[in-house]
């Protein structure tokens, strides 16, 4: 299999809500700063759940806040 | 670093400090004017219903003694909640403690296998429960600090 990388523009995005904090952030999520410190450093990939409400947050799309990439840069669906 | 780095540091302080005061309280109270109670069942027994208790109500006083330090050093709270990645990094570590703990397990039935002395299974499976509970502090701090 190959192997997928995951980014994510929160930093970017906190910056462009009026300059929100992690903190912020991680009160409106449920969850603590330090695992929003570690999604933005892409130290850990988070849940779909929460994934949708870091989303829901910033009122976007999933896929403008999470970008999948794999391996050879090929981003097609997988033909099963 | 971290309040939750923080307080596993403390766990992990302490769970240190439990052994080796339990040791030297063991050895200098039992061991010391009796060398032969080792062997005695009855005194594991006892070593071991001890210990547990004695372990509990020191983690919450030591837990509730750092949460007063803290608030007065640094002004934050504790945090209250565990999320997602707290959950996981806690499972993570209990696997490895498991792991840690059985293979002491298997060792303490080794020994009773080859015929040592019964003091070394004792011996084994108290070492192995410390050992457990120190490398999953260690785990988690890992896992916070580096990712996973």
């Amino acid at each position: 299999m190959k192997k997928c990388y995951i980014n994510n523009s929160i930093r970017k995005l906190r910056f462009f809500a009026n300059e929100m904090t992690q903190q912020e952030l991680a009160d409106k999520t449920g969850v603590t700063r330090q695992t929003i410190v570690a999604i933005e450093n892409e130290k850990y990939f988070p849940s779909l759940e929460l994934a949708f409400r870091i989303s829901h947050v910033f009122n976007l799309p999933l896929e403008e806040v999470f970008t999948f990439r794999l391996e050879d840069g090929n981003n097609e669906p997988i033909k099963t | 670093m971290y309040q939750k780095e923080k307080q596993i540091l403390v766990t992990l302080i302490n769970t240190i400090l439990i052994l080796a005061s339990y040791s030297l309280f063991l050895y200098y109270n039992y061991i010391s004017g009796n060398p032969e109670i080792i062997n005695d069942f009855k005194f594991w027994g006892k070593a071991f219903l001890i210990l547990i208790p004695v372990t509990i109500v020191a983690q919450i006083i030591i837990h509730i003694i750092f949460s007063i330090v803290n608030k007065i050093v640094t002004n934050e709270d504790l945090p209250t909640i565990s999320d997602e990645r707290d959950k996981l990094i806690e499972l993570k570590a209990i696997r490895i403690s498991h792991w840690i703990f059985t293979a002491g397990f298997l060792l303490a039935m080794g020994s009773q296998a080859i015929g040592m002395q019964t003091y070394m299974m004792f011996f084994l499976l108290l070492f192995s429960g410390f050992a457990a509970s120190i490398i999953s502090e260690i785990a988690k701090l890992y896992f916070y600090q580096k990712g996973f």
